[in-house]
């Protein structure tokens, strides 16, 4: 029984971590949107270069086979920095997805590459993310999943208050040439497709919740009011440690809900489902106590905190929205066996 | 990251297991804040821990222990709340004095309160808050006066748990005569029927004497009982009060269990219409395995070296908060008879909900109000200024 990250995993947290403060501080964002453009081709070629691509590919396939604790680690850095390019969903999903529903196809080793993207429509959400600058689109149809080339398709943009969110309503026909995989085998691949989603949103929430807090906690030591720092009055410095406290007690949530992820039982689907729950909570809490703390100029568009409350927003819904994730809550709460020794216990542990 | 228990760990729930179940009394024993007949059922029950070797796992041997590690008291915590046993009357000893002598304590202290500690035949209550010094505990004005090797204690404390019944308490002094503040403050073990030394119970809420006044009037004791040195007082303190707040007076299993029996209430008697206390019930059992997690995560760094940092502080916040809200689903399942007291003739009791829920009020005020955990997390772990 332990909680901590190897020394890999801290230095992947840092190197991540670095290469977002690097490539993708707020400045970087606002030239993005400035220039209309749609993803940054330097920052891409960097995360790519930094060997993020295949992470949770496995190994017999090249991949480097490591773990949803790992790729958390990433997606997190990812939200800290409101990342627009489509890293996690890319990486963390379409891609372990279509290693296992189509081990040796032709596209995988351009997508392990980050020459090629591949975006997803899984039926949890209503529209594609990403889909203009895919090569190909992994879509389902009646229970089946089809890997679809983007000029097959017709794209419908579906603008979302977050600028470098990227929705599209997608036409398409299916075929038997586009089938990857019957909806039989396609069903348990599409519930760990939900899982990662669920999971790694929740990753980012909270790297938005830490960025809000810290955004806001930057500003309250400079801003003064009264003759002093807005952060030394109370009602300020409390609002901050109610986020911090939200994000304290979502951590190891997340955590753990990494960590069990492979067990794709109730219980561990429980886990990822209040990791999604608690962390999109602290980052929703993290975002508006943010404005609040930065009064007229939080609500500008010329401070950053925008992106972020935004952000929150477009992902507190996708991959399965609070109703969802407290039914399955409620389903693993009411339906199976509760108390302290359950907590770290799979279901075929009682077998 | 690992999160599945050891061989050796699982065999150790085993054992605790099986011995709580051949040794928990069945019935309830009467509350240890009412009555000294409810407080010495407690004492016996102490003993009968200390027996088997179970009072404190985490002590050396020698003081009556077993010298496990944090991940094996926090199994035992989880067989222990499990099982029902009765609450633990000497927690201001086990879980706050213990672990701060372990820590500042000369092995001839150690020898001397420990063994006493674990096997409940001391009974301590900490006697730290004056009428004037609560949250500004640093404004503390009882002193200890040096006379030869001995001290003799004057001033009143207040809101000390136990008190009534306790017979020893750990006090904080001013021994520095006009020191200022957080200095010239020392701790000093005293015993509870020393001459000069008055104790007067003070009731609570709920009618019960769960804390007391204690009057010093020239209560002479020893230097060997001072803990520390001369005005290392508020250091040692602020020791205990990160036991308090993180991680040993509420071990997470207390509320995992009171989740487990609010999801059976809920199957039981709620309304499955009604949707809103089903999430509710959901939130508490997340609430509860939330603060579960979280204390293993400290438990592995505790364990991997690391110091305990500013989480006493979240986790304050957190256990109290939680503590509330999960008994106020329970009373909003019992509905109208949510205000009824425990009624041997009534058909359907409804349990301890109403105590519990009236106790957790008390939760968000002790062990540092959350107002003032607030103020700590902002200026120490958010760095926002005084
Ligand atoms: C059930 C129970 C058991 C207790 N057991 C013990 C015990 O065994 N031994 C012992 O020594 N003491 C004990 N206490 C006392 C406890 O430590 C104090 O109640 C606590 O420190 C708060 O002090 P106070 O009650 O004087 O409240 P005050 O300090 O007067 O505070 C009153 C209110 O003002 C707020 N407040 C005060 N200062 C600030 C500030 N700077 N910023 C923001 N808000 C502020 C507080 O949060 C609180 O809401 C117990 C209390 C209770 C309720």
């Amino acid at each position: 029984m332990n909680f901590t990250f190897t020394d890999e995993q801290k230095m992947l947290a840092e190197v991540v971590r670095k290469l977002m403060d690097d490539r993708c501080p707020p400045p970087a964002l606002r030239s993005l949107m400035d220039a209309g453009a749609v993803h940054d081709k330097g920052r891409w070629a960097a995360i790519v270069e930094t060997g993020l691509m295949p992470v949770l590919v496995p190994a017999e396939q090249d991949g480097l086979g490591l773990a949803e604790v790992d790729f958390a680690i990433v997606a997190e850095a990812a939200g800290r920095a409101a990342l627009p390019e489509p890293l996690v969903e890319h990486a963390g999903i379409a891609l372990p997805l279509l290693a296992a529903a189509a081990p040796g196809h032709t596209l995988l080793s351009a997508a392990m590459a980050g020459e090629v993207t591949v975006a997803i429509g899984h039926p949890v959400n209503p529209l594609v993310a990403d889909a203009d600058t895919a090569a190909a689109l992994l879509l389902v149809h009646d229970g089946e999943l089809h890997l679809v080339e983007r000029d097959a398709v017709r794209l419908i943009r579906k603008p979302s208050i977050d600028p470098f969110r990227r929705l599209f309503a997608v036409e398409w026909v299916p075929s038997p040439a586009s089938r990857l995989a019957t909806a039989a085998t396609a069903g348990p691949l599409l519930a760990d497709a939900l899982d990662r989603g669920a999971l790694f949103a929740a990753a980012q929430c909270l790297g938005i919740a830490q960025r809000c807090v810290d955004l806001a906690v930057d500003y309250a030591k400079e801003r003064t009011q009264f003759g002093k720092p807005i952060g030394s009055t109370q009602a300020v410095k409390h609002l901050l440690a109610n986020v911090q406290v939200k994000i304290e007690f979502a951590r190891p949530v997340l955590q753990s809900a990494a960590a069990r992820f492979a067990a794709r039982d109730v219980r561990s689907r429980a886990v990822i489902s209040h990791a999604k729950l608690v962390a999109a909570e602290a980052a929703d809490l993290g975002a508006r106590t943010a404005i609040q703390v930065h009064g007229a100029m939080g609500y500008s568009w010329e401070v950053d905190v925008h992106f972020f409350l935004k952000r929150a927003l477009a992902l507190t819904y996708a991959w399965g929205d609070p109703a969802f994730h407290t039914a399955r809550i409620e389903q693993r709460v009411l339906n199976h066996p509760l108390g302290p020794d359950q907590t770290f216990l799979n279901e075929t542990d009682h077998a | 990251m690992n999160l599945t228990y050891t061989p050796e760990q699982r065999a150790f729930r085993a054992e605790i297991r099986d011995w709580l179940a051949r040794h928990v009394p069945d019935k309830p024993l009467p509350s240890f804040d009412a009555t000294r007949e409810g407080f010495e059922a407690h004492r016996a029950w102490e003993r009968t821990l200390a027996e088997g070797r179970w009072g404190m796992v985490t002590w050396p041997r020698e003081y009556g222990g077993r010298g496990v590690d944090l991940i094996q008291w926090l199994i035992f915590e989880e067989e222990y709340y499990r099982s029902g046993a009765p609450g633990r009357v000497n927690q201001n000893g086990i879980f706050l004095l213990g672990p701060t002598l372990m820590e500042f304590g000369t092995p001839e202290q150690k020898a001397r309160f420990l063994p006493a500690m674990a096997s409940g035949d001391e009974i301590w209550a900490q006697a730290w808050s004056e009428p004037q010094a609560g949250s500004d505990l640093a404004s503390v004005r009882a002193t200890a006066t040096r006379d030869g090797d001995h001290y003799m204690l004057n001033g009143l404390k207040t809101w000390s748990s136990r008190a009534a019944f306790a017979d020893w308490a750990f006090g904080l002094f001013r021994t520095e005569p006009g020191s200022q503040r957080h200095k010239g403050l020392t701790l000093i073990l005293f015993p509870l029927n020393a001459p000069g030394v008055t104790v007067k119970p003070i009731a609570r809420i709920d009618g019960k004497v769960g804390f007391a006044e204690i009057f010093l009037d020239d209560v002479r004791v020893p230097v060997s009982q001072r803990l520390g040195d001369d005005g290392q007082g508020w250091h040692i303190c602020m020791v205990t009060a990160g036991f308090e707040r993180g991680l040993m007076l509420r071990s997470p299993a207390r509320y995992q269990v009171a989740a487990a029996r609010l999801a059976a209430l809920y199957r039981r008697q709620g309304n499955p219409a009604d949707s809103a206390t089903r999430a509710a019930v959901a939130r508490a059992w997340m609430d509860a395995e939330a603060y579960a997690l979280s204390i293993y995560s400290t438990a592995s760094r505790i364990l991997a070296g690391q110091p305990i940092g500013p989480e006493t502080s979240t986790n304050k916040i957190f256990w109290s908060e939680l503590d509330v809200a999960l008994n106020r689903v329970a009373l909003s399942i019992l509905g109208a008879r949510a205000e009824l007291m425990p009624d041997p003739d009534e058909p359907d009791p409804t349990g301890d909900w109403l105590d519990d829920y009236i106790f957790s009020l008390a939760g968000p005020i002790y062990a540092g109000s959350n107002e003032i955990q607030r103020n700590i997390i902002a200026e120490r772990m958010l760095g926002l200024p005084r």
